[in-house]
């Protein structure tokens, strides 16, 4: 039987002729990823595993990017534990503040994650990297101690839903569209332990911002991971970024799937999720007049310059409007300084919005534009919980870039294309 | 291994945001962990947990973020056992990795309720509602998992190991 293009890479690494759904498998790892909040508790277990070093320091990453620059003493201490371990261990990839940016938009900046690559990350997002055509997958902080020590993971192969493409989005739509359009449609746990493999035509009509967005929130649908092709447009990210050769697995023509959906991104309209669930989504046409008081633009999910583009095309010329606090948090250094070379900055700013250095934190409450009891927000980031972004009695509206920055302008939760019209 | 408590009795998609606010991750302390347990959706519940206590949720538990504090503030609030219809995949993991027991059972999420005495036998999967005398089977844990969760996790049961060998 054929195999999927997750399923190739697992049995790569595990270095079998080949794996099928449910089967458990020990793999190589290629990296091992953690942050600020979970790497402390990994580093705290790392001792138990009997090892006196990290199986290659060249394939351990360490980003203090959730509650840093750091928020309070508590915090500072994370961070600390962080950096000691890195110089106890050598660490090749510990990015402090100053190179820090959101761990899921750096790896790939960096070059640390290429095409077939294996990685485990403690942190959930770490699924972001199917983009790149890499199996990605989050998993817990002693799962990354083990990693660390071992070099090696255990997993229990997934099976897959494949998304077959077409088209191409329409103006103000895009990989945040589609991918709060598929949880909508399959729900919070509609691709449990499963791969969500993206093929197709229309694959080819998406930018690696979009792909990294989609492959970023499959999480949020429950999946293992999320995983595109490596066409021209990754190949061309790759080129830019990963010293690597790309190792390109391609699932095979008689690879079993749980489920196939098509889907034509040309049908995809402006989606917002509404509390408490990302799959509690309205079309933008169904939302109705919802005001809000802050609009966050930037995340792991949506902080790349694509979505700092969009949202500055709407900003441009027009004010944020006056009981609305509006922040951009753009996910690197390198896309802060992309996005202010492009002027970008210059628009953001006269239309009354803050600029940030990159963190994690208001996606998920850290610090940086936590909500009080009662406020709403649009966020183009990844969860909408209970008491995500705040008090257990605000709000968080998930949606694109562009509806983010247009709701900004409007005040209440608007759509992109009427904006002329607040 | 077995397991016996009071029941505490959860919904669908109980997110690790709730079963420990992302506000309180700057410590990675257990027992800080704990007195935050729960606490945006269920305030009474760290004051009424005894050790030993059952929780019981329905779909998709412990979904969101990889934070194994989520699991380990369950653990050290003292709750023995966690029983849902399905989980999230990385909590399932976590949990298993630093030894809190956790059971797949839809016909028992079915027949407990909240406040009902409940006790598990790990190594035949059998689930009894002492309140209400129904039994329910789930599939038991394989030996090793059992070596591993008496072993305190993952980090204590490759430890252990090591040093049979």
């Amino acid at each position: 039987m054929g195999m999927t293009m997750t399923q190739k890479i697992l049995a790569h690494h595990a270095n079998l002729p080949s794996v099928r759904a449910g089967q458990l498998i020990m793999a190589d790892l290629d990296m091992v990823l953690g942050n600020d909040i979970t790497a402390p508790v990994a580093i705290n277990e790392f001792p138990k595993f009997g090892k006196k070093t990290v199986f290659d320091k060249d394939k351990v990453a360490l980003v203090p990017d959730h509650f840093s620059p750091n928020k309070d003493i508590k915090a500072a201490e994370q961070c600390k534990c962080l950096r000691t371990f890195a110089g106890e261990h050598d660490i090749t990839n510990y990015f402090d503040v100053g190179q820090m940016g959101i761990e899921h938009a750096l790896l790939p900046e960096k070059g640390l994650v290429g095409a077939g690559d294996l990685v485990i990350g403690a942190d959930s997002h770490t699924c972001t990297y199917g983009a790149l055509g890499a199996f990605s997958t989050g998993v817990g902080s002693t799962d990354m101690a083990c990693g660390m020590a071992t070099g090696q993971a255990w997993f229990k192969v997934p099976s897959a839903i494949k998304f077959n493409l077409t088209g191409s989005f329409a103006p103000y739509v895009c990989g945040k569209d589609l991918i709060l359009h598929i949880i909508g449609m399959i729900g919070v746990d509609g691709a449990l332990y499963q791969s969500m493999e993206f093929v197709g035509e229309g694959v080819a009509n998406m930018n690696i911002d979009d792909r990294f967005t989609v492959a970023n929130m499959a999480i949020e649908a429950g999946a293992k991971n999320g995983i595109f092709p490596v066409d021209e447009v990754a190949l061309a990210y790759l080129k830019e970024h990963c010293p690597k050769e790309p190792v390109i697995y391609e699932a095979d023509p008689d690879a079993e799937y749980e489920r196939v959906i098509d889907i034509d991104l040309s049908k995809i309209k402006s989606t917002v999720s509404f509390p408490h669930l990302p799959s509690n989504t309205r079309t933008i046409d169904e939302v109705g007049e919802v005001r809000i008081d802050q609009v966050v633009i930037g995340s792991c999910t949506n902080g790349h310059i694509s979505d700092l583009r969009q949202a500055a095309a709407i900003l441009k010329g027009r004010k944020v409007a006056k009981h609305v606090r509006a922040l951009i948090f753009p996910a690197t250094q390198e896309i802060w300084k992309q996005a202010m070379h492009e002027g970008l900055f210059d628009i953001f700013v006269d239309s009354g919005c803050a600029v940030s250095t990159p963190t994690c934190g208001p996606c998920l409450g850290g610090h940086m534009g936590i909500l009080a009891e009662g406020e709403r927000a649009v966020s183009t980031t990844n969860r909408n919980f209970v008491g995500r972004m705040g008090h257990v009695k605000s709000e968080v509206y998930l949606a694109s870039p562009a509806v983010a920055a247009a709701s900004a302008v409007a005040g209440y939760i608007a759509d992109p294309n009427k904006v002329e019209e607040v | 291994m077995q397991a016996r408590g009071t029941v505490f009795r959860y919904g669908d998609n109980v997110d690790t945001d709730v079963i420990i606010p992302a506000r309180y991750l700057n410590t990675s302390n257990h027992k800080e962990l704990a007195q935050h347990c729960m606490e945006d959706i269920d305030q009474n519940f760290i004051k009424q947990v005894k050790k030993g206590d059952i929780m019981v949720a329905d779909r998709n538990f412990g979904c969101g973020s990889s934070r194994e504090h989520a699991p380990i503030a369950i653990k050290e609030s003292g709750i023995s056992c966690v029983i849902a219809r399905t989980y999230a995949r990385i909590f399932y993991r976590n949990a298993i990795n630093i030894g809190l027991p956790i059971l797949e059972c839809p016909e028992a999420c079915d027949g407990i309720k909240a406040g009902d005495v409940v006790s598990v036998d790990f190594s035949t999967g059998t689930i009894t509602n002492e309140t209400t005398k129904k039994v329910f089977h789930s599939e038991p844990f394989p030996p090793f998992m059992q070596d591993l969760i008496s072993s305190g996790g993952l980090a204590g049961y490759i430890a252990k190991r090591g040093q049979q060998a």
